[in-house]
């Protein structure tokens, strides 16, 4: 199921002529049951694939926003345990979205890998990014991965020359990931110009959907990725709108951003040569 | 131990020991790891490169530190001779600049222009502050906010040196927090920065390189009991905190099937089920941190914990994944010893001795009376003074009650 169902979205997105938007929140954050209501919101808001974050005491890739979100997840009893769980109710409330988890080696290493992917697979999630898996260190989780029909989602960043595109793209599923920018998650955005160029050149390289982050914050820096590339990323944006003001609304917040985001991003091609 | 042959060998072209060590660190950064190897590699093909560290020992760190007899030591336990390999006496205190030393000509031949370390108690920061301005080098080094509090003499020192010290408030702002940043502030910064790491732990080919440039200490010390005794030590012993100490002392007389390599980690307040202590191979499991698979100190869930010694240099919820290596196929042995055994073990050496250790090898002095009373009155050890203990005299006088 996992692998077609993250294939399946993409297909309905060229159909429709359209980019994804891809938004990441960070399980257990601010707590488990406002983070599962923000999730079963999700889909109707707008966002085409969820990314879950399950969070890490040190998450060497991560800015600032994301730090925060983590730790506020770990006091609030967050743990890939409990990311699966949650995944696991948002399936039982969506069917179609693709939900991708997001975080470090350590705690999928902790619950060893065959289970891992067992638990994805019983949870209706359907793949994962590994920030600090290259593909030299992910034959585990790619064995597992095989196993349970589940995608590897891999990164490409602008110090990848050819032939480390090369390998980054070996055993690649599901979608390619370009971080946009070398830095941490929620960093400076690359230009616009620069990002057309990367996607072109990653367009070149693979037939897998490209999708673009770190350093997407507002609506019109995302309908300017989501003109050329098939999925724009938000997450950093995303879990700041958690922390900026009573916890009893972030549910709302976070919807309302997210809200903002799909319009631009489903009207970006649509506009495309109009003056904005 | 029919596989010796392969430990010289370790570890393997992707970097593991066994199943430790590897690279695990962000695709952005995987580019700028390889890209190190290669100019390691070309670094070790250069006799320049060995000439002009060679150069900088002799003369500038104050190489080789003196093998040294510790006669009144050896007489208090009735047991086993006890040399210390003195690498206190080195410029700025302790082995740590060996490593720096090392690292940052590396960077100079690689053409970078700004070098970035990571410190806990500030040892290896101020041996990298050292080295940078000695070469003209901007340094900047990232240190926890709570290390910087409590360690502000040796802050103080690293901006004399010329260094920027920025305080890292994230996490628990420790040592570990100090990594995470510099990992940050290096995967940002791709083009023109180096990441001189403090201990033979991170991603591949750190842990080989720090082992080589701290292997020196192990030569030396082979060739001067050698010269002294006419043969090889029965024990080599060092404390454990990443291990660089203990990997440049036990590297050398690694195929030297017939000597005993003793790591000494440190018991805190007890290796328990509080983690109030920093073992990460007696109190933790197998893990993923900070590039390398190595042992940790971790919770159920794969959370990394902050555990507890009173030697701020110890105090790392991990180790060098080849201590994990050596340690599951038995060729190297780790004891541990608490806060208390470490402090009685410094004011015996000050007193018999009239040296001053660090809190840190002071770890391993405490356990030297047990092992050379095993070894017996025939026996030789050799223990490596990796630190002096100026820099621990307001800790211990804490320690003990007293006000200065």
């Amino acid at each position: 199921m996992s692998t077609q169902r993250i294939c399946a979205k993409f297909a309905a997105l060229k159909r429709a002529n359209r980019a994804a938007l891809i938004v990441y929140i960070m399980a257990s954050d601010p707590d488990h049951e406002t983070c599962f209501e923000i999730l079963k919101g999700l889909p109707e808001a707008g966002a085409d694939i969820i990314e879950l974050g399950f969070p890490f005491t040190d998450p060497m890739a991560d800015g600032p926003s994301v730090q925060k979100a983590g730790l506020r997840a770990l006091r609030a009893g967050g743990s890939l345990r409990q990311t699966l769980d949650l995944a696991r109710r948002f399936r039982e409330t969506d069917a179609d979205t693709p939900l991708i988890l997001m975080g470090y080696a350590n705690p999928i290493e902790s619950m060893g890998y065959d289970a891992f992917a067992a638990n994805m697979g019983n949870a209706g999630a359907d793949g994962a990014i590994v920030v600090d898996l290259p593909s030299e260190e992910d034959a585990p989780l790619r064995e597992a991965f095989t196993k349970h029909d589940l995608s590897i989602i891999r990164l490409a960043t602008p110090t990848a020359n050819d032939q480390r595109l090369t390998k980054v793209l070996d055993g690649a599923s599901g979608f390619l990931y370009y971080v946009s920018v070398a830095g941490v998650t929620g960093a400076s955005a690359a230009t616009t110009g620069a990002i057309e160029t990367a996607v072109a050149r990653l367009k070149r390289a693979t037939d897998l959907p490209i999708a673009v982050g770190f350093g997407v914050r507002e609506p019109v820096a995302a309908a300017a990725i989501a003109r050329h590339a098939n999925a724009v990323v938000v997450g950093s944006a995303i879990v700041d709108e958690i922390a900026i003001g009573e916890p009893a609304k972030a549910v709302e917040r976070v919807l309302r951003k997210v809200r903002l985001l799909s319009e631009a991003v489903r009207s970006a091609r649509a506009l495309e040569g109009t003056p904005a | 131990m029919d596989a010796r042959r392969n430990w010289q060998d370790l570890p393997d072209s992707e970097g593991r020991f066994g199943v430790y060590g590897g690279r695990f660190v962000a695709e952005t950064l995987m580019p700028l790891v390889l890209d190190l190897e290669r100019a390691y590699r070309q670094a070790q093909a250069d006799p320049g490169f060995a000439e002009t560290m060679a150069e900088f020992w002799t003369h500038y760190v104050g190489r080789p530190s003196p093998l040294y007899f510790a006669e009144r030591l050896t007489a208090h336990y009735g047991g086993a001779k006890i040399y210390f390999k003195r690498d206190e006496l080195n410029h700025t205190g302790a082995h740590k600049i060996n490593n720096c030393l090392g690292q940052v000509l590396l960077a100079q031949r690689m053409g970078k222009t700004r070098i970035i370390a990571e410190t806990g108690a500030g040892q290896h920061g101020v041996a990298t502050a050292t080295i940078c301005a000695r070469l003209g080098l901007p340094c900047v080094v990232f240190m926890g906010a709570t290390d910087i509090e409590r360690q502000k003499p040796n802050v103080f020192r690293m901006k004399l040196l010329g260094a920027e010290v920025r305080p890292v408030t994230s996490g628990a702002a420790t040592l570990k927090d100090a990594m995470n940043e510099a990992l940050r502030d290096w995967v940002t910064n791709v083009a023109d920065t180096f990441y001189c790491i403090g201990t033979a732990a991170g991603p591949h080919p750190y842990p080989e390189m720090v082992r080589e440039f701290q292997s020196v200490i192990g030569r030396e010390a082979r060739a001067q009991i050698l010269l002294r005794e006419g043969r090889l030590p029965d024990v080599v012993m060092a404390c454990i905190g990443g291990g660089s100490n203990a990997i440049g002392l036990f590297h050398p007389f690694i195929d030297d099937e017939d000597v005993r390599l003793i790591g000494v980690e440190a018991a805190g307040r007890g290796i328990d089920d509080r983690f109030e202590h920093s073992a990460a191979i007696n109190g933790g499991r197998p893990g993923v941190l900070h590039g390398n698979r190595t042992y940790l100190l971790q919770d159920a869930d794969g959370q990394i914990l902050e555990g507890h010694s009173i030697s701020a240099g110890l105090d790392y919820p991990g180790v060098g994944p080849e201590h994990s290596y050596l340690h599951d196929i038995g060729r190297a042995h780790y004891l541990s010893a608490t806060d208390d055994e470490a402090l009685a073990a410094f004011q015996l050496c000050a007193r018999l001795e009239g040296i001053l250790p660090a809190l840190e090898p002071s770890h391993a002095l405490a356990r030297v009376g047990d092992v050379a009373k095993e070894v017996g009155r025939d026996g030789l050890i050799i223990l490596n003074l990796c630190g002096r203990g100026d820099k621990d005299v307001f800790t211990v006088a804490d320690a003990l009650g007293v006000t200065l």
